[in-house]
């Protein structure tokens, strides 16, 4: 009979962070992966937030593969087809080492990551899919059942990293089944362009990146959003839209994409790029009000599983790979203590959270997921407006600048009442204060 | 009994994705695999190992990721994993890559004495089929290729009978001990592996020998120098951008008729060559009639 200290489902970021933290303090880790090596499920922007990964390894830069260091957030609003109203933030500071975050190919990544589990000690199975968790008499969780023979396999704690989807804990009764309201669906291609190209298209050298957020009408009055990363020699292009926004809408995650390719803003900037790679994955983005329980007899949910998501500021991964970690100290600590993996124990693991931006994070915006849903032309109307205002005031035609002041406030009026605006404007500092 | 397996990784042709817009083919990402045709060797030596207890080593030459390839074995259940890795290899066509594989069995042979080698019947990268029999050449086995099922094993008596796919038909062939047999598809199913397995693969060391390892002083033999074949060009057929076109007709007589005009305004020097087909033939006939004429 295999036995372990605890078992990690799913090699994700949350996964690996967790199964790296525990085989470093010389615990025995078994991770259970269904796909066909570490990496094969995931998809990602990608962006990494490096001050999660640093935690969990200090010195990662030496050995990583990264792409390039931020240097410049752009973040525009888009119609359909036309327009395209922005502001951008580039800061010299963000070109001194050690750099903050980096753009990733997450095939690569994922690979490296693994790797580092390996090294620390951590078995790593994977093609490998647990079906069920192992309980005994009073409910405690014991192991996992896998859909192998003889696939049953012990441990003091199960750590469920298995993504978006979260299939074993919804399973189990752990978790409820996820809904098409709390889960975004995004779509993602590779466009392979020459370094010297990317350089030259977005004013950079060397291994300086910019990023791009989208959001607007781009997404057909879907709640969702669109990104443009730069890599090394590639770019990254996606956009994801809310599951049920989607199947009302019945458009398809790729024409979405097609769109946004063909935007005059964007055409240009990946003008003979060649498509290497297309990938859609799902997001849970229900916020602070769709968590589940977090942990329990001998079992704790972390990462995209738990639905740790920041959704207003494109975060997931260090939310993912945070949450592993402090599940892996949780029973670190434990084990050090003697203490067992009970309920009460394992407790910890959700007090460490709410006391880290993880948790403050999650708070901050938990209306905003409502906000957005109840109130569609906070995406729609507002873009558009500010579109129209700003081609009002740079078509330079003769009219004078308080008569095209006076005509875009009427037209603001015109789209909503003043009663209307005021209360758009206190949902917003509500949801976002 | 000790039994070998040879096998290769190779790219997962079945994954080569096309994208549902531009319909171009995405090749990043495509996954590293076990030649199917290897798989069904495997099983094969698989299935004598439960029946007689026989050892299974699988061995291939390769990069070092192709390791992971026999680790997949060992998932399946084969008791030693060789990887026979090692820069002067590279760029080996099958003339090499057979003469690597030898020695290395050799060198298995002489700590463990060999009774079987099997391979996939070829590979689904490079189609050749020639490998197999490279091997059982240079080691002097027993030859048996494109074998469909064994259907009798003897290790006491030192033979078997295989059932071998021919032109027409099945021939069934006996052989003495050692053999190399190469495997054809479809005669028994890869088993999935169980947990045990799984722990075994992703615990288990798999032995790296490098050219010293695998016995191997003859460098003129091995990688791109032992290699005799080339590769001038590689290319895919160009697709012609002829439209089809409609004779029409009332009878079939009067379209036969619009063809051959037809034919002939397309291609003038046609009725030409034609006629002057003709009249060869006229005069042949007539050079036949004239000894006829003679003799009369």
């Amino acid at each position: 009979m295999e036995k372990f200290d605890v078992i990690v489902v799913g090699a994700g970021p949350a996964g690996n962070g967790a199964a790296y933290t525990l085989a470093k303090a010389g615990l025995s880790v078994l991770q259970l992966e269904r796909g066909e090596s570490p990496g094969t499920k995931n998809v990602q922007g990608a962006i990494l937030y490096a001050d999660a990964l640093e935690k969990i390894i200090p010195d990662f830069r030496e050995t990583c593969p990264l792409e390039r260091h931020i240097i410049e957030q752009r973040m525009w609003l888009m119609d359909e087809d036309q327009t395209c109203t922005g502001m951008s933030y580039r800061d010299a500071r963000f070109s001194q080492e050690p750099y903050n975050r980096y753009t990733i190919i997450r095939a690569r990544f994922d690979r490296w990551f693994s790797d580092q589990v390996k090294k620390a000690g951590a078995l790593v199975v994977c093609e490998t899919t647990v079906t069920e968790l192992l309980r005994n008499g009073s409910g405690k969780v014991i192991g996992v059942r896998t859909e192998r023979e003889k696939g049953d396999i012990y441990a003091d704690c199960v750590i469920l990293a298995d993504g978006a989807n979260a299939l074993v804990g919804s399973r189990a009764g752990l978790r409820p089944e996820i809904t098409a309201d709390d889960m975004a669906l995004a779509v993602k291609e590779v466009l392979f362009l020459p370094k010297e190209t990317v350089d030259a298209r977005f004013n950079i050298s060397g291994t300086q990146g910019v990023v791009i957020e989208i959001a607007g009408n781009v997404t057909h009055g879907m709640l969702g959003t669109g990104f443009l990363y730069t890599n090394k020699d590639s770019l990254a292009i996606g956009i994801g839209c809310m599951l049920s926004d989607m199947k009302k809408q019945s458009l398809t995650p790729y024409q979405l994409l097609e769109g946004l390719k063909r935007h005059p803003t964007i055409k240009p900037l990946i003008e003979g790029a060649e498509m290497k790679e297309y990938s859609a994955h799902l997001i849970p983005e229900g916020g602070y009000k769709a968590l589940p329980q977090l942990y329990g007899d001998g079992w704790m949910i972390v990462g995209d599983a738990a639905g740790f998501v920041n959704a207003v500021h494109r975060e997931g991964s260090n939310l993912a790979m945070t949450s592993g970690r402090m599940a892996a100290e949780t029973l670190i600590a434990l084990k050090a203590a003697g203490k067992p993996y009970s309920a009460a124990n394992l407790a910890a693991y959700k007090r460490t959270l709410d006391d880290s931006f993880v948790m403050a994070d999650l708070k901050k915006y938990q209306d905003v997921p409502t906000l957005l849903t109840e109130q569609p032309h906070m995406l729609g109307m507002y873009p558009r407006f500010l579109g129209d205002a700003a081609r009002e005031l740079l078509t330079v035609d003769g009219v004078s600048k308080r008569a095209k002041q006076q005509k875009i406030m009427a037209d603001l009026k015109g789209k909503r009442s003043l009663l209307g605006l005021l209360g758009d404007a206190y949902r917003f500092w509500r949801a976002f204060r | 009994m000790h039994i070998a397996v040879c096998i290769k990784q190779v790219p997962d042709s079945a994954q080569i994705r096309v994208h549902p817009v531009t319909n171009t083919i995405m090749r990043q990402g495509v996954p590293a695999i076990v030649n199917p045709f290897d798989l069904f060797a495997l099983e094969e030596a698989l299935r004598i190992k439960d029946a007689t207890g026989a050892t299974v080593t699988v061995l291939t030459m390769g990069p070092p990721p192709a390791e992971e390839a026999l680790r997949k074995c060992l998932s399946f259940g084969a008791d030693h994993a060789i990887l026979i890795t090692d820069k002067v290899f590279s760029g080996a066509d099958t003339l090499a890559t057979s003469f690597v594989l030898a020695s290395a069995l050799r060198t298995l042979n002489e700590r463990q004495p060999l009774d079987l080698i099997f391979t996939g019947k070829q590979t689904i990268d490079g189609d050749t089929a020639q490998v197999g029999p490279g091997i059982a050449i240079r080691l002097g086995y027993q030859l048996l290729t494109y074998v469909s099922k064994i259907r009798e094993l003897d290790p006491a008596a030192r033979r078997l009978v295989v059932e071998r796919r021919a032109e027409g038909g099945v021939q069934v062939l006996q052989s003495a001990l050692p053999a190399v047999i190469t495997m054809l598809e479809g005669g028994n199913e890869m088993r999935f592996a169980d947990m045990p397995g799984m722990f075994r693969a992703a615990r288990q060391e798999v032995e790296i020998w490098n050219r010293d390892g695998a016995g191997i002083t003859d460098l003129t033999q091995v990688g791109l120098k032992g290699s005799p074949t080339a590769v001038a060009q590689v290319f895919g057929p160009k697709p012609k951008a002829v439209k089809a076109q409609r004779i029409e007709g009332a009878t079939p007589a009067e379209m036969a008729e619009a063809f051959v005009d037809k034919l002939f305004a397309d291609f003038p020097q046609l009725e030409g060559e034609l006629l002057a087909h003709l009249d060869q033939l006229a005069g042949q006939d007539s050079g036949l009639a004239a000894p006829q004429g003679e003799s009369a």
